[in-house]
């Protein structure tokens, strides 16, 4: 069994070890990713000239080399991202000492589990089904290690047809499996800890240095609505809340955790509404305006935003309630006013130098100050995504020389510029607008929808949302280069209801699949009368699951095959025989038409002359040419169908 | 002998002292394994399944794989473990239906087969409507891995060490399959009843044959080189006395005489002149002779125990002498 492969099997093994890589290229190391794919082109080319196994002189340092080089780069080789590099790196030295059916096997056996690992970095329906047809391709490969195949033209697409034959005969089973192997409350080891959060809102904002997020079009969360809302797509989404400013970064400053979360009045009916998160491996749970109320597992912090208990770093669905018209706040405080309107010292000169004449120019009237800045923004200033740099007085080259910017720095400008005024205010990071998803009735709000604005206090008014943003003069909104794809195609029509459309697909698969837990596995079982099922529940049901489907699979296992159906003057003859054994005798199972003719002739029965011609007109049918005419088989058909006229 | 190998082959001695044990304690396993009247057909009581060790190691991934993807909570990963979980134990009906519903109907020795040497023995097999593709034979050391295209009967050749004279049953043949994927592997038991005649072991180097029926043929005298009736040239079979070596030396090549085709010098090939050699010594120079007299094309007679066969020569002549040689009792 252990014998050399073939061409044909060595190829299949490369392309199913090509297949298992893949899915990891994007996201391995550079060095490794070229090496990977140059050590299996190499081999399966060789190979095929004729070269064998390397030698383990080769293969003995690149081991070593690969394990040096995974630690360098991550510090260990345990972690979920240095094992993973590790497995790939191992499956392609697998490769090149792989000669005989017994090495394949382990290798693919392996290839199975490297992409298997793929999916623990990414589990999106369109990885998954990649993955799954890459899984395809080793099983084809494992096929094809089998010792004897039939010839045939093809002889690869029987393997792959074999492989999808095996994969499709094993769904339901799967399906069962899924759904009820019992899944861990806590993790056994370690969770991904290891990793850096992705791309995402950030707890700090330094003018500028949200470009990335901003061109980011993969989703951040989608949001489902109990009621219908007017505009969903304009409204903000609040995650955090800024205070401190040294000059160049805001950060969220020192806020006591057990503060009170500032006390809000709703104006209007609350909303109700359902934000699932994608991982985001951080803790905000970004919500509509203000939110009311936290739920479990999470925290309202003090300037009432969502904070969950554990980073998000499975895609999750909160149950939210939020107010869109609101008093926020009662009274400042004395360090909380403190805090709203600290500003760097020595720097921004000619900021603080306006804000100190709009204040002498409108005392004790904040909003005329709010539409001087404003007016300002809307007169002067640009919208782009590729603002020019900023230096150390980073505010006053944003307002009085460059005039370019985006989200970020309209906000940090106008925040440093109302505190010069004498009005306290903050900064808000969150999300705004996003795509209304008509057909799925939800609203899709991708990473680069974050968005920052400022919140004023206004005594008698509480905290008041200003967007300088949107001051800015519709004419002047101008795309950075790195952003020109959006107005490209992205504005193509066709295109964005595509990409909505996909986008409702992937939103079911994360309902469906990534977010199945163990608090919705309890619940899988509610149709069989078990509401609040258990893991013996579950375990029990499983068992009967997978008793039923191998009872299944044994009863087809174990049918006999039939005439092909398409025969149709084997089904004739078998019924005839059928009719005759009634009252005649039987046929034997080694005994042809002919010898059963004699035999039903020398039985006494009545009918025996019908019986005995209608066996000689299926030997001439069957027996004097090579196809029998269609006309007089279904003649034939007809009379054993009326065979028992005497009888 | 290096520690594995050692280890191995304790685990192998062992494995089959637990064979003999299983199969002397538990009829059900050792029923078919008795001879048995062809056609075999091979359904679900005599079709037998377990995981090949690709298959225990391919269950240790797969548990290793659901333990990782359920630790982290990653539900595609389970569900991948869950598809390929499935597809590998759906395979196991495979290579069940695989063997299911195949008939055996003949099987017949190749050839001549002399004791001590290699029989080819073919198994003549009856797919049905099914294609059967990696099907291996397996009798001790000899496997034959074929494949069975649905409605055609083919056949299948192993090559079988025969020790014993006479009819003899190959013994049981395992055949089996690791198909599809190679994770379990089916077999059964053919023991077909049908015997094949081996035929005595030819003397390898037997004594001349004993054309004087006075003499006994081991010191047989040679007659002068003039009662030769031709000449022919020489085999490497010939006896180096008949070579006639006054007529070799005008040539290259060797001559041999031919003095025995003389007609009425009748070859007597007999058993009970063969004295002071054992039963089966005897049956060995015999079997020899019988064949050394064909290919000599001289007629022989042959008397064994109470069996005369006439002088004569040909293949039937000669397949009949040597059939009564095979079938002697011990």
């Amino acid at each position: 069994m252990t014998e050399q492969l073939s061409t044909r099997q060595f190829d299949l093994l490369g392309l199913a070890v090509g297949c298992a890589l893949l899915p990891h290229l994007q996201r391995l190391p550079g060095w490794l990713a070229v090496a990977l794919v140059i050590i299996v082109a190499v081999r399966v080319i060789l190979r095929r000239r004729g070269l064998g196994a390397a030698a383990r002189w080769i293969r003995l340092p690149l081991t070593i080399a690969l394990v040096a080089l995974t630690w360098h780069e991550y510090g260990n080789v345990f972690g979920r991202d240095a094992g993973a590099a590790l497995a790939t790196g191992l499956l392609a030295l697998k490769l090149i000492e792989t000669e005989k059916t017994r090495d394949a096997r382990v290798g693919l056996g392996f290839a199975a589990f490297v992409l298997m690992s793929a999916l623990l970095f990414d589990q999106g329906l369109t990885a998954t089904v990649l993955v799954s047809a890459a899984l395809i391709v080793v099983i084809a490969a494992l096929a094809a290690l089998q010792p004897a195949p039939l010839p045939a033209a093809r002889p690869n697409w029987v393997m792959f047809k074999l492989a999808l034959t095996l994969f499709a005969v094993g769904v339901p089973l799967a399906l069962a499996g899924f759904v009820l192997i019992p899944r861990l409350s806590s993790p056994l080891w370690g969770t991904p800890s290891d990793q850096s959060p992705r791309i995402g809102l950030n707890d700090e904002m330094k003018p500028g240095s949200m470009t990335d997020l901003l061109i980011d079009e993969s989703p951040a969360m989608r949001v489902v609505f109990d009621q219908p809302i007017a505009q969903p797509d304009r409204q903000f989404f609040r995650a955090v809340v800024l205070w401190d400013f040294d000059g160049t970064t805001w950060i969220r400053g020192r806020r006591a955790d057990y503060q009170q979360a500032e006390p809000v009045q709703a104006i209007v009916q609350p909303t109700h509404y359902t934000a699932t998160m994608e991982a985001s491996e951080r803790r905000w749970v970004p919500s509509l305006d203000v939110p009311l109320s936290a739920p479990d597992g999470t925290r309202l912090s003090s300037e009432r935003v969502i904070l969950a208990n554990d980073r998000i770093n499975q895609p999750r669905a909160f149950k939210l309630s939020s107010t869109l018209r609101y008093r926020l706040g009662e009274r400042l405080n004395v360090s909380d006013r403190a805090s709203a309107l600290a500003l760097p010292a020595q720097r921004n000169p000619r900021t603080l130098a306006l804000g100190h004449e709009w204040k002498q120019l409108f005392p004790d009237d904040p909003q005329s100050i709010v539409d001087a800045a404003l007016a300002m923004y809307y007169a002067r200033f640009t919208y782009t995504l590729a603002p020019p740099l900023l230096g150390i007085d980073s505010v006053d080259e944003f307002l009085f020389s460059t005039q370019a910017g985006y989200c970020e720095h309209y906000s940090s400008s106008f925040v440093v510029l109302m505190r010069a005024a004498g009005i306290p205010a903050r900064i808000v990071t969150g999300y705004q607008g996003g795509w209304w998803n008509q057909n799925g009735n939800y609203l899709l709000i991708r990473h680069s929808d974050a968005h920052a604005w400022a919140e004023i206090w206004i005594d008698g008014q509480g905290w008041v949302r200003v967007d300088p943003t949107a001051a800015v003069n519709p004419s002047r909104i101008v795309y950075g280069n790195n952003a020109s794809g959006q107005l490209s195609w992205f504005e193509n029509r066709w295109f964005r209801d595509a990409r909505n459309s996909m986008d409702g697909v992937n939103r079911l698969w994360t309902e469906a699949v990534v977010q199945f837990n163990a608090l919705r596995q309890k619940q899988a079982l509610t149709r069989f009368g078990i509401s609040d099922a258990s893991q013996r529940d579950l375990m029990t049901a499983l068992v009967i699951a997978v008793i039923v489907m191998l009872t299944l699979a044994t009863l087809w296992a174990l049918r006999q095959p039939k005439v092909r159906r398409s025969d149709a003057l084997e089904r004739a003859w078998i019924l005839l025989c059928k009719r005759i054994a009634r009252q005649g005798p039987a046929r034997r199972d080694n005994e042809g038409p002919r010898d059963y003719a004699e035999r039903v002739a020398s039985d006494s029965a009545a009918s025996t002359i019908e019986a005995v011609g209608l066996i000689e007109r299926y030997v001439a049918l069957r027996y004097s040419q090579p196809k029998a005419d269609s006309g007089a088989v279904a003649a034939f058909a007809g009379s054993v169908a009326k065979f028992p006229s005497s009888w | 002998m290096s520690p594995v190998a050692s280890v191995m082959s304790h685990w192998q001695h062992w494995r089959q002292r637990a064979l003999e044990f299983a199969e002397q304690k538990l009829p059900a396993l050792t029923r078919l394994r008795r001879p048995e009247p062809l056609p075999i057909i091979l359904d679900r009581r005599r079709i037998y399944t377990l995981p090949t060790g690709f298959g225990v190691a391919f269950a240790l991934l797969l548990f290793v794989m659901l333990l990782g993807s359920l630790n982290y909570g990653n539900n595609a990963a389970i569900l991948l473990t869950c598809l390929l979980a499935a597809t590998a134990s759906g395979s196991l009906y495979f290579a069940f239906r695989n063997l299911a519903g195949l008939r055996v109907i003949g099987m017949r020795g190749i050839g001549e087969v002399h004791a001590g040497s290699t029989a080819t023995v073919e198994l003549r097999f009856t797919p049905g409507l099914r294609d059967r593709p990696s099907l291996g034979c397996r009798h001790d050391q000899s496997i034959a891995w074929f494949a069975l295209a649905s409605g055609h009967d083919d056949v299948v050749r192993l090559h079988v060490p025969a020790l014993v004279r006479g009819w003899w049953l190959p013994g049981r043949i395992v055949i089996a399959t690791n198909y599809p994927l190679g994770l379990f592997h089916a077999w059964s038991w053919l023991h077909p009843d049908r015997q094949i005649l081996v035929l005595p072991y030819a003397e390898a180097e037997p004594p001349a044959l004993p054309y004087d029926s006075s003499n006994n043929g081991d010191h047989a005298a040679n007659g002068s080189d003039e009662d030769y009736s031709g000449l022919r040239d020489y085999r490497p079979t010939d006896p180096p006395r008949r070579i006639a070596w006054k007529a070799s030396a005008h040539r290259d090549s060797l001559l041999n005489r031919e003095s025995e085709r003389r007609t009425g010098d009748a070859l007597v090939l007999d058993y009970s002149a063969l004295r002071g050699l054992d039963h089966e010594t005897r049956i060995s120079r015999l079997t020899a002779w019988v064949l050394a007299a064909e290919s000599n094309q001289s007629a022989y007679s042959l008397v064994i125990p109470d069996l005369r066969i006439e002088a004569a020569i040909g293949p039937e002549h000669r397949s009949a002498c040597l059939r009564a040689l095979a079938l002697l009792p011990p």
